[in-house]
């Protein structure tokens, strides 16, 4: 029963960064049936940058209160990503628009180890030790169950996003005028909608959302280096999939489900293989997750119709 | 007589293909202007150019005496040119209402913050949009589908979201890619009473349409097209007694 409701709560945790991921790989495919592989890279230069912001101001500012740091790296790392997405967008996809759809898929993989040389270059190839600000004491509520305040603090973060960008989708102009775009950016275009201000505006609020999941996954795991935007990406990717790509519900929904898939995985997996794998094969869920939705359920949990997209 | 729109030898070319030859016409303010022509003689090509969705090879068109920006299908929405499809391209996931306000989306400024921190000129915006929007619906005569999903909605209730859509960019030119396509009878009469009141209401409108009885019904002026050239422009009657339209057009529809 503890290891039960425990692995529930890293579920949540891991599984609220992935949807926080999965949501900026689902919103760019809803509207230009791309798949932005260079999402998670972003994930990862938000993790550096807040990290690069938190060390410089507490080498320079000696004594400010941790959350205080948190929150400077999270101001400077969130509209930096947003920058980058954006020109991501302008100058890598946007004239490859009507190209055969092989193309910005490419190019989205060029773009990916584009960043992650850089990162290299600017952040070397050593694992880096990202400052947990937040209290990561275990508590104990419940007995033999350990939750950290960094782990609420994640969760709840992920959760407020989420609920903030369903109501920009659903209930403002600008989010009415991504589901026309998402539709067909051409009649959206001839209705009076910027179809180009519209898509940039989707690749600026994947990619802030991206840079929070970096900061709170770097915070969660207490370390960032050039190629840790890998991983969570394909997973958030995965969870996006999982959910039914293009469908924002289904990206927060798939990326929950995997987070917590996993973490079950993680717990029982000795048992299950009688101690022949360990908990450090926990990978093998999300991508066998993968495996199977392609093949039994290609349009994913929530998705319809990704035939007619695609 | 003021002109709205004019159009200035506009040329379009598809590869080898010279799909508009020197298409020269004015549209006055508040009527009903008719361009007609057999099939492929480039009447929607004149529609894709006129509003942005293709780039045009030569001439322009002047608004209100301001040149039309190329290229930029929103900002010639801006300038009050709104269309119709003949091949219906509503956001077909979305509701009627939603189509609407879509197409508002021009005439409306609330910015992402003000809706995230739900502020009250954000709130007051779509309050106000959201009922303009539902007269708009009103006004075509579908409120009662509002929250309908436009695939969902019937033929002829498509075709209305259609121009519903159109009319919430608030437009001085509304065009209309032939709306009677695949109409009824009664659902033409329908259409017909509708443009009308639009007519009524201050807006131009620019009518395609093959319903030969629609256009000599509803129209102030015709302009015929004939493999990508106007060979006749004029009042209905007038049109019709045009020995080259004849020849090219109606001449062949009376053989039927």
């Amino acid at each position: 029963m503890e290891t039960l409701l425990q692995q529930t709560l890293n579920g949540l945790v891991a599984g609220s960064i992935y949807a926080l991921v999965a949501l900026g790989y689902t919103m760019v495919y809803g509207i230009l049936g791309l798949i932005n592989f260079a999402h998670g890279e972003i994930v990862m230069v938000g993790a550096l940058v807040a990290l690069q912001t938190i060390l410089f101001l507490s080498s320079a500012v000696p004594g400010l209160p941790p959350l205080v740091l948190l929150l400077a790296g999270v101001v400077v790392a969130v509209p930096a990503c947003m920058a980058l997405g954006y020109l991501i967008e302008r100058i890598g996809y946007r004239r490859l628009r009507n190209a055969p759809r092989l193309a910005p898929l490419i190019t989205a993989i060029g773009v990916s180890f584009l960043l992650q040389t850089l990162a290299m270059i600017i952040w070397g190839r050593e694992f880096h030790v990202f400052p947990q600000l937040i209290d990561t004491a275990p508590m104990q509520p419940v007995d033999g169950v350990v939750v950290s305040p960094m782990q609420i603090f994640t969760i709840v973060v992920a959760f407020t996003l989420m609920g903030g960008l369903m109501l920009l989708v659903n209930k403002s102009r600008l989010g009415r005028a991504m589901r026309a775009t998402a539709e067909n950016h051409r009649v959206a275009g001839l209705m009076g909608i910027n179809a180009n201000g519209v898509i940039a505006a989707t690749f600026i609020i994947g990619s802030g959302l991206a840079a929070l999941a970096g900061v709170l996954f770097a915070s969660n795991y207490a370390i960032a280096h050039y190629s840790m935007g890998f991983t969570p990406g394909l997973k958030a990717f995965t969870a996006a999939v999982l959910g039914g790509i293009g469908n924002l519900p289904g990206a927060m929904v798939g990326g929950l489900v995997l987070g917590l898939v996993e973490s079950f995985g993680a717990g029982y997996i000795e048992h299950l293989s009688f101690g022949f794998l360990n908990s450090s094969y926990q990978d093998i869920f999300a991508f066998m997750i993968l495996g199977a939705v392609l093949i039994f359920r290609p349009s994913g949990l929530l998705g319809e119709r990704v035939a007619d997209r695609a | 007589m003021i002109t709205l729109l004019e159009s200035r030898t506009v040329n379009k070319r598809f590869g080898g293909l010279q799909a508009l030859t020197d298409v020269s016409l004015k549209i006055h303010r508040g009527e009903v202007y008719g361009l007609i022509g057999p099939n492929g003689a480039g009447k929607t090509t004149f529609f894709n150019v006129l509003t942005g969705a293709y780039p045009i090879d030569g001439g322009e068109f002047v608004m209100n005496g301001a040149e039309l920006p190329a290229g930029k299908p929103h900002r010639i929405v801006a300038h009050g040119i709104a269309r119709t499809f003949q091949n219906i391209r509503l956001f077909r996931e979305l509701t009627a209402l939603e189509n609407v306000m879509a197409g508002h989306h021009i005439r409306t400024s609330a910015g992402v913050w003000g809706i995230l921190a739900q502020s009250r000129a954000a709130r007051e915006e779509e309050r106000l949009v959201t009922e303009r929007a539902l007269e708009i619906l009103d006004y075509v005569g579908i409120g009662r589908h509002a929250d309908t999903v436009a695939r969902n909605l019937s033929y002829g209730d498509q075709r209305r979201l259609e121009i519903a859509r159109a009319l919430a960019t608030e437009p001085q030119l509304l065009a209309l890619d032939e709306p009677a396509a695949g109409m009824n009878a009664t659902e033409t009469a329908g259409l017909r009473a509708l443009i009308e009141t639009i007519r009524a209401d201050g807006v131009t409108v620019l009518l395609i349409e093959h319903d030969v009885k629609l256009i000599m019904g509803l129209c102030d002026r015709v302009a015929v097209l004939d493999f990508g050239k106007k060979i006749a422009e004029g009042t209905p009657a007038e049109v019709q007694r045009d020995p080259g339209v004849i020849r090219a057009y109606l001449g062949d529809h009376r053989a039927h």
